[in-house]
């Protein structure tokens, strides 16, 4: 067990370079797609590289920002039903759900894909689009996420496994909206404060 | 077996589906675990070929290249950033002192502020937490009843739904296969009448019950004139003079725009109107500007302070709105330049750092995936789906439903409400919306009418107790413990959920009545579209493939795809036949009003 939690703490280090990473994509993208408006409105400028760019990244930021994701408990449930089960329950479906469909779900989206992505590669296949970008590597880009989301997976599960045999934190309560709950609890304590 | 397997594929998938879901297992996951599962099952009981999913990769490079979907991060960014640049405070603080001295006059400044901010950006919890922080103690303090105060600012949260850009009108767009710009002209009168609703509820409230809304007291009104005036006649004047330039400017630009040209133009409607504010604009904050630089002295406190709060959000709207009605930007573009404009602002007032940009952005980056993934799942549902004619189930579904168009609209929108509920927006857009289309479609039913009224219903439900999201926004920063108020040191009573709930009713009655005024006179939406914009898009597609390219006369093209091109730019020329082709049920789309996303807890 000891040596599988270890293998899910270097899999969570990898998500969370990822998530590091993946962020200033998207202020790339922003700065590129307002650009492209502004060159193009004031100076007549339009390049199709520019316009391909944006999707390429933003491409990039969802699907390598996947297991990060998922890693936060971000990816969003419904839990009407779910919030009334007991977390033994909930943590059971996770195992199950992620054993019995996730990590396959992960296997044939890359399966599916990689024959598309190599023939893209070997063919040199470039955008239909003057100027446009070469294709190979947004097309890699799908069995790269799901590859990661896949990873992911195992890291959760050997956590919803160690949590269960009482071997670590509970990884549902780990993450997830953190960041908007610390904000919301900031706040809440600012409303006593005197608002000019 | 396989006969009675094969007879009742949908039903068997669609109930799955529910099942998978309500495990609490993630949505994108369920979506796509379900449509693998029952392909391969399909292809086991030799109902679907083998090669089914050969072509599933495709579908999802063609989310990747769907770029109305890059207005989700862009819009999310810019309300991440805008929520904390500081802005709505000052809006609210200022247009709560013009406000302020009339009875329901704070009530009418949130509903004011709360249409600035959602014509700046699409998102609902920024404006709800911002306005439950500011607004709702300085309420509290002067004797607002607790529940009125709380509708209001519920209430005018959600606007953002429903008031372009909102990000809901990209998403339906996107999936019912319609422009952007349409929805959003669409949406334009329906957000409109709301917005007037509420006000002349507010105002029937400070006629009747004025109790419930006290007007400020004389010491709660800072920016005094030295004399001690109030400074409004200033104010009013000034008020007046700007608007009587705008409306003269935009009464005449067809003749301006004619004399400049050299030739005899007709200015379309949109253009003028976004110019007109636009000059308007410029020339009250330059007034304030040579005013304040030179000392004149002509105008009092609370007109230069009005001036210079109102310009950050007006020139963001028109960086946002302004730009995609000029046919400048795409709606994308559009989004990414507000993105880009919030940001110069927070630095501007030097509320910008690296934590909070970082923060902004990992979030945006986590909404996004989210997102993108719900949309993978449903498309990877929806394409075993469709293969197992799931399609024709749905309609046959609603053949024994009475009362044609009318009975359809009334029954999806009562089921539609009631589902905002439990699942948030992007679920109902993804999963719902493209299985529902078809068949407005065929009942011929306007489907940008169809969209509009699916968002004014979902705001509806956003704001119905006990579930609807607004009020959780606002529950979560509303006092929930008796305090002592700093200012007059009196103790002032918590906020009961029950208030924030009994408070948004009135507004649900007239968010429903809407609904069904849009049922009855789908004239609301569709005498908003230009005639020439009404094209299907096949149309437009041909439009665009003439490749010529110049002055405004071309607008339908920018509308008609969502976005307008350089000259002869190839790019688009290509992708927008794709979106033509799209069928609606390929489920490429996106996005939303932030006041959902925060299903998962």
């Amino acid at each position: 067990m000891d040596t599988l939690l270890r293998l899910s703490g270097v899999i969570d280090a990898v998500s969370r370079l990822f998530g590091k990473f993946i962020i200033w994509l998207v202020l790339a993208a922003t700065v590129i797609s307002a650009g492209n408006a502004i060159a193009r409105k004031a100076f007549n400028l339009g390049s199709n590289a520019f316009l391909e760019i944006q999707w390429y990244l933003f491409g990039a930021v969802f699907l390598l920002g996947a297991g990060f994701t998922f890693l936060q408990n971000a990816h969003v449930r419904i839990d009407v039903v779910a919030s009334r089960l007991s977390m033994r329950t909930r943590m059971f479906i996770d195992i199950v759900g992620i054993l019995v469909f996730l990590l396959p779900l992960c296997w044939f989206m890359i399966d599916f894909a990689w024959p598309i992505v190599k023939g893209a590669y070997i063919s040199g296949e470039m955008s239909s689009n003057s100027g446009g970008l070469i294709r190979w590597p947004v097309y890699a880009l799908v069995p790269a996420g799901f590859a990661l989301l896949g990873l992911q997976a195992v890291s959760e599960l050997i956590k919803r496994i160690a949590f269960l045999h009482g071997k670590g934190p509970n990884p549902l309560l780990l993450g997830g909206h953190d960041d908007q709950a610390a904000a919301v609890a900031a706040h809440t304590d600012s409303t006593v404060e005197e608002p000019k | 077996m396989t006969e009675l397997f094969a007879a009742h594929v949908p039903e068997l998938m669609f109930g799955s589906l529910i099942l998978f879901l309500l495990t609490g297992f993630p949505v994108a996951f369920s979506l796509a675990s379900c449509g693998l599962l029952f392909g391969f099952l399909g292809m086991e009981f030799g109902l679907l070929p083998a090669s089914l999913f050969q072509a599933l990769p495709l579908r999802v490079f063609g989310i990747i290249q769907n770029e109305t979907l890059l207005a989700i991060p862009f819009f999310t960014l810019m309300g991440l950033i805008l929520e904390r640049s500081g802005m709505a405070e000052d809006l609210l603080d200022t247009v709560g002192q013009v406000f302020g001295p009339i009875r329901g006059g704070l009530a009418l400044a949130v509903l004011f502020v709360g249409a600035l901010l959602a014509a700046t950006t699409g998102v609902v919890a920024a404006s709800v937490i911002s306005m439950g922080l500011i607004s709702l103690p300085i309420m509290l303090r002067f004797g607002y009843s607790p529940a009125v105060a709380s509708g209001a600012i519920t209430a005018s949260g959600t606007l953002a739904q429903i008031l372009p850009p909102s990000l809901v009108l990209i998403v339906m767009a996107d999936q019912l296969g319609r422009s952007v710009g349409d929805l959003y002209k669409g949406a334009f009168i329906p957000a409109f009448a709301l917005v007037a609703l509420y006000a002349l509820f507010i105002i029937g409230l400070a006629i009747f019950k004025p109790k419930l809304v006290p007007a400020l007291p004389p010491e709660a009104r800072h920016y005094r004139e030295p004399n001690g005036h109030s400074g409004m006649r200033s104010l009013l004047v000034f008020g007046a003079l700007v608007t009587t330039v705008s409306v003269v400017f935009g009464l005449n630009y067809s003749e301006i725009l004619s004399a400049f040209k050299g030739e005899e133009i007709s200015a379309p409607l949109d253009e003028t109107i976004v110019l007109a504010l636009t000059c308007g604009t410029l020339l009250a904050f330059f007034g304030a500007l040579i005013n304040k630089a030179l000392g004149f002295g002509l105008l009092s406190r609370i007109t230069e302070r009005v001036t210079f709060v109102l310009i950050p959000p007006l020139a963001l709207i028109f960086l946002v709105l302004g730009t995609i009605f000029l046919g400048i930007a795409t709606p994308t573009e559009g989004g990414a330049m507000g993105a880009i404009g919030g940001m110069a602002m927070a630095f501007a007032r030097g509320k910008l750092d690296l934590p909070l940009l970082r923060n902004a952005l990992e979030s945006t980056a986590r909404l996004s995936c989210f997102v993108l993934f719900i949309l993978i799942g449903s498309t990877i549902f929806s394409f075993t789906f469709t293969a197992v004619d799931g399609q024709i189930w749905v309609e046959h579904l609603f053949d024994k439903l009475p009362g044609g168009q009318i009975g359809f609209l009334v029954f999806v929108n009562v089921v539609i409400f009631f589902l905002g509920f439990f699942i948030d927006f992007f679920e109902i857009a993804f999963i719902l919306v493209p299985l529902l289309a078809p068949v407005a479609d065929k009942l011929g039913i306007d489907l940008v009418w169809f969209g509009v009224l699916l968002a004014m219903n979902l705001q509806t439900s956003f704001l119905t107790p006990p579930f609807g999201f607004a009020l959780f926004y606002l529950r979560s920063v509303a006092p929930a413990k008796d305090y002592l108020d700093r200012i007059t040191g009196k103790n002032v009573a918590s906020v009961k959920t029950m208030d924030i709930y009994r408070g948004s009713i009135p507004f649900v009655i007239i968010q429903i009545a809407m609904v069904a005024a849009l049922i009855a006179f789908p004239g609301l939406v569709t005498s908003g579209l230009d005639k020439a914009v009404k094209v299907d898009l096949d149309t437009i597609e041909i439009n665009v493939q003439s490749g010529d390219d110049g002055g405004w006369g071309q607008q339908e093209d920018a509308w008609g795809g969502g976005s307008p091109r350089p000259e002869g730019d190839p790019a688009l020329d290509s992708k927008r036949p794709q979106d033509g082709e799209t069928p609606p049920d390929s489920g490429d789309g996106g996005s939303t009003g932030f006041g959902n996303t925060q299903r998962g807890w």
